[in-house]
């Protein structure tokens, strides 16, 4: 323990326990969401008269509540992931462009454009999806069902805008900031004594990229990744807005399918009863529980990088 | 065997593929920049049109399903409020946290699990701080629906943001300066109140605006907690209160054409109110980044 030489003044005891206070309120709100999630959830889950993991259909408010998390899961997942495999590679894409690519006195100056995209609320998102981006999608998703219907996922009979792929498309648009925000600041750690080795030996810009800054950047980038997924699990007014709120498990996602357990909540919370504000409690512990285990493989994934590059400077 | 001697040309196959890379590269920012474009246009579109004094001072009171007019003076009200309290409750906890990081944690355990657990909470999603609240505030203590059940959501979120960027700066105070008052005699708290804390200012100032920005934008939460409104409520501890967000949810969820206005209206005013706090954030930081580098 490192102790001060100096005399301790009488106000560095309170000031001290303050500061301790502090970080010790965070730490019992965080455990104090998932106590009281539990314990508004167990009465509405012992009123339930069927399975709440395995159950498709969400009816809470019924004389006989019958509720599960099972379609809502798979939306949310479902989403989620096709967010991440539409954002990731444009992300990377940008935080190269920015770390790389652009002129640098630009770079600073279009790494702030991007950011402004996670400024724009949620709200808003849903609102430009509902009114732009669903009508927009109708003609693409024919065309994909049209050409490529063989494939499973864009396959179906009906082809709607109010989709999962728009959904889906519009959770790539919010997550894509954070995922490129922390990409490109590992990219600017690669080392520049290997960037500048890589040149020196006659590495064309791609192939320095290739070989020093990308095998440098994977984990941050995986971690980025992962970030953002979290963040795409939670998202809910827009999806909100934009699901068509079924409780069917398909991978059809040009169809009129599609719901998350973070939109239900949303559009169910209004004509909820006492039950359903328990299912729905419900449902977010289990939402909860999912992300948390997201961001702290996603933490874990960054500090045992962090400790990695300790070790080798 | 001949020697090749000098630099040879790069061969045609790996200029081709630098270039196409190049050309991906670019791409991609550019179509990460469409949809900001498209957003931005549309909200500015639709939204001027119904942007007049009306809307920034008239409530949805009285106003008919079929109505034009109305605004969501109410709902600005209510933002504000809400998002002044949970500041208010989030700024003070977040900045003592972030000083126990950086000037008493030491890398001891608890500041490692403390440290760690901000982390997971900026993961949080909206919604759960929104149900917590719910389930804690309104659901076990009996407390009503309000404008302060919202602060509480909005503050839970803010705190991580907050102990981050005031974590940051604070490690950005050279170790010398510390030191020199150490030498002067002076006690460890008022070094961090009169030295610390000065020194990093205009940076927590700009980490809170960030935060702030993040917040004012959140529906989800409030939808939970403050409930919903048509009239002027001034009192955010008594009664449901609106917010902007929300009125944008609430307004866009009516199936006329004047209540869409309204939403693309209250959607460009939230805009306009975080856009504000997120260039001023940024210019803060722009304009002292010179002075920290001199």
């Amino acid at each position: 323990m490192r102790r001060s030489a100096f005399r301790r003044s009488r106000g560095d005891g309170p000031f001290r326990f303050a500061s301790i206070g502090a970080g010790v309120v965070l730490l019992a709100i965080m455990a104090a969401i998932g106590v009281f999630l539990v314990v508004k959830a167990v009465p509405a889950l012992q009123a339930n008269t069927s399975s709440f993991l395995t159950e498709l259909t969400w009816q809470p408010n019924a004389t006989k509540p019958v509720f599960g998390i099972g379609a809502l899961a798979f939306g949310t997942v479902l989403s989620s992931l096709l967010a991440l495999v539409i954002a990731t590679p444009v992300a990377v894409g940008v935080a190269l462009f920015i770390s790389h690519y652009a002129p640098r006195r630009l770079a600073s100056l279009l790494g702030y454009i991007v950011d402004l995209l996670a400024a724009v609320p949620s709200v808003v998102y849903g609102l430009w999806g509902v009114a732009f981006l669903v009508p927009f999608m109708l003609g693409p998703s024919k065309f994909l069902n049209d050409h490529l219907g063989w494939i499973p996922f864009f396959g179906g009979a009906t082809v709607v805008g109010k989709s999962m792929l728009t959904a889906s498309l519009v959770l790539a648009i919010m997550i894509l900031p954070i995922i490129a925000a922390i990409s490109r600041e590992v990219f600017l750690q690669a080392p520049k004594t290997q960037e500048e080795a890589a040149l020196a030996l006659g590495a064309t810009r791609w192939e320095m990229i290739r070989m020093s800054v990308l095998p440098f950047g994977r984990p941050g980038v995986i971690s980025a990744a992962m970030l953002g997924l979290g963040r795409a699990m939670g998202e809910t007014i827009a999806v909100a807005l934009i699901f068509p709120a079924t409780f069917k498990i398909t991978i059809e996602i040009l169809g009129p399918y599609g719901n998350s357990i973070a939109a239900n909540i949303a559009n169910g919370f209004g004509e909820a009863t006492d039950v359903g504000r328990g299912a729905l409690i419900a449902s977010g512990l289990v939402l909860f529980l999912i992300t948390l285990l997201v961001n702290m493989a996603a933490r874990f994934v960054i500090a045992r990088r962090k400790e990695y590059a300790r070790a080798a400077a | 065997m001949t020697v090749q001697i000098g630099i040879q040309p790069i061969s045609a196959a790996r200029r081709i593929k630098d270039r196409l890379v190049q050309v991906l590269v670019y791409l991609a920012f550019a179509l990460a920049v469409i949809p900001l474009v498209s957003v931005l246009w549309l909200v500015v579109k639709n939204g001027i049109g119904r942007f007049d004094l009306e809307f920034l001072t008239h409530s949805m009171r009285n106003i008919g399903a079929r109505d034009a007019g109305g605004g969501a003076y109410h709902a600005i009200i209510g933002t504000l409020e809400q998002v002044l309290l949970a500041s208010l409750i989030a700024v003070p906890i977040g900045l003592l946290t972030a000083v126990y990081l950086v000037e008493y944690g030491e890398g001891g355990r608890l500041s490692r699990i403390i440290s760690f657990f901000v982390d997971v909470m900026t993961g949080v999603p909206s919604v759960v701080s929104g149900l917590f609240v719910l389930a804690f505030w309104i659901l076990v203590l009996g407390m009503p629906f309000s404008g302060f059940a919202g602060a509480l959501a909005l503050s839970i979120l803010m705190m991580p943001v907050v102990v981050r960027s005031a974590e940051e700066m604070l490690r950005l105070v050279p170790r010398e300066l510390r030191e020199a008052s150490y030498a002067l005699g002076v006690p460890k708290w008022r070094t961090i109140v009169k030295v610390v804390l000065p020194t990093a200012f205009t940076g927590i100032v700009t980490g809170v605006m960030l935060a702030v920005a993040r917040v004012a934008g959140e529906t989800a939460p409030l939808l939970l907690t403050v409930f919903i409104t048509d009239s002027i409520n001034t009192d955010p501890f008594n009664g449901p209160q609106m917010g902007l967000p929300l009125y944008v949810f609430d307004q866009a969820g009516r199936p006329t054409d004047t209540a869409i206005d309204r939403a693309w209206t209250g959607a460009l005013t939230l805009i306009l109110i975080v856009m504000l706090l997120n260039l001023v954030a940024r210019l803060i930081t722009w304009w002292r980044s010179p002075a920290r580098r001199r």
